[in-house]
């Protein structure tokens, strides 16, 4: 049983084909990596799964159920959060307010104040943002920022997480670390499908690579069938 | 050509840069490591003019510029691209490009520029005329870079670049910068790809904590124990 799958989903911007006719399965426990050159269509994939946007065509479905045209929070209460390229985190509330929010309204789960906030505690420690829990959102550094959508995407209690480009912006030291956090949410319990251009790390952490061009998969596979496929190389390594 | 002398900057009350000091000759590729939150992006708004120092002075081709107002700074010959492909978000392409070429001698050669800029992404020239928001993210960069260029400028300051970008996108951006510098501009570059910018600049700088930490030839400093350990990931 997949998880996720899509089938044929479709979405255009004015004339272009932003998503055409795209096919996608991801099945539980898995790291799956999405690529593709700039514009190929992956946040605009994600946005069409998280329900941001509606397909115009085509169905997604979510443990068997669809979802396609489904609210966001519906679909997150659902079990199936993300993060964002560009982050869009409450600027003005707390690290722990940002998470404490998703952890009281992001699942269908009622806790109480009190849970949320525990439970809020344990996800900052777990990205690594301990001590930072009091500062306003917007005062983070942009990496931190990151984690703090991830600790907010956690708090709704995900089965499946949409991670978009956690590592830009990272040195590779850096990016170890975030390594090594994507480890510990699958460890968790999370499938994950995630968006990311630094080659080293998705190479490593994903089980299963799919690729997108102009809007099309035009690749999928394992990291070294699509390290090694001529396509790929061409449209997006390079040589 | 640009003489930065023992500068401190706050940040409302925190201190992000302590007594900084550096110099970029004509003609060179510098670049500026560091992890994130030591101050790099501070140390460029310093030199671009969107942030006053507290004390210490910026020399540019021998004159004073700490706290002149960014477009005067942009006239005089420096351009920062900023991190995170900030573009006007509501204006097209082409209206976005055209909005660097405010410096009354960039304005006279904007046509020529712009075709320049888009030899060097002919994606920007394809959407010419769609809005900033509808690119995606790496155009967005393409977009910012593009956009810096047509101030015609001879400094340019990089604000990782690579952000964000398709592993092809990068090696094109790496090999972009490269030949601005070939045709004689001087750039002073922050890029997280450490690897990458040690190979293709001729000098380093490494800050941490508001403070210059090392300098040297970027041979040097990728062999540097300590680089490669807190940078490059070995």
């Amino acid at each position: 049983m997949h998880i996720l799958e899509g089938n044929a989903v479709t979405k255009h911007f004015g004339g272009l084909a932003a998503v055409s006719h795209v096919d996608f399965a991801v099945d539980p426990g898995q790291v799956v990596g999405l690529i593709g050159p700039n514009g190929a269509g992956k946040t605009t994939l994600f946005n069409l799964i998280s329900g941001a946007l509606v397909p115009e065509s085509g169905t997604i479905r979510f443990q068997e159920a669809a979802i396609t045209g489904l609210k966001p929070h519906l679909i997150c209460r659902k079990g199936l959060a993300r993060t964002f390229q560009s982050v869009r985190i409450f600027p003005h509330l707390s690290a722990h307010a940002n998470v404490q929010v998703a952890a009281l309204f992001g699942r269908t789960d009622r806790r109480s104040v009190a849970e949320a906030n525990q439970e809020t505690v344990e996800l900052l420690e777990f990205v690594g943002l301990s001590g930072l829990e009091s500062l306003p959102a917007k005062d983070l550094k942009l990496p931190s920022q990151k984690r703090l959508e991830v600790a907010r995407a956690l708090a709704t209690q995900p089965q499946l997480l949409l991670l978009d480009e956690l590592m830009a912006g990272l040195n590779p030291t850096e990016v170890a670390g975030a390594m090594d956090l994507v480890y510990r949410i699958r460890d968790r319990g999370v499938t994950l499908f995630l968006i990311e251009h630094v080659m080293k790390a998705i190479m490593s952490v994903c089980d299963r690579i799919m690729v997108l061009h102009h809007g099309e998969k035009i690749a999928e596979g394992t990291p070294q069938e699509i390290a090694t496929s001529r396509a790929v190389v061409d449209v997006y390594l390079g040589e | 050509m640009l003489q930065v002398c023992n500068v401190n900057a706050f940040y409302g009350k925190v201190q992000a840069l302590w007594d900084v000091s550096l110099e970029i000759h004509e003609a060179e590729l510098v670049a500026l490591v560091g992890s994130n939150g030591a101050g790099k992006t501070t140390l460029l708004k310093t030199i671009s003019g969107q942030l006053r120092p507290a004390s210490g002075n910026v020399e540019f081709l021998g004159r004073r510029i700490e706290g002149l107002p960014p477009h005067v700074v942009v006239e005089l010959g420096i351009c920062h691209i900023p991190e995170g492909a900030r573009v006007f978000p509501e204006m097209t392409v082409r209206e976005n490009l055209d909005m660097g070429a405010y410096p009354l001698s960039a304005w006279k050669q904007k046509e020529k520029t712009r075709e320049q800029v888009y030899e060097l992404f002919p994606l920007l020239k394809e959407r010419e005329r769609q809005l900033a928001r509808t690119l995606s993210g790496g155009e967005r960069q393409m977009l910012a870079i593009g956009r810096g260029l047509m101030s015609r400028p001879r400094l340019c300051l990089f604000d990782e670049p690579s952000y964000g970008l398709a592993p092809l996108m990068v090696k094109e951006i790496f090999r972009i910068i490269q030949g601005l510098r070939e045709q004689g501009n001087t750039v002073f570059l922050i890029e997280q790809n450490v690897r990458r910018a040690l190979e293709i600049a001729d000098r380093a700088y490494v800050l941490e904590n508001g403070r210059i930490c090392l300098a040297g030839a970027c041979g040097e400093l990728a062999e540097s124990e300590f680089v490669q350990k807190a940078y490059l990931g070995l």
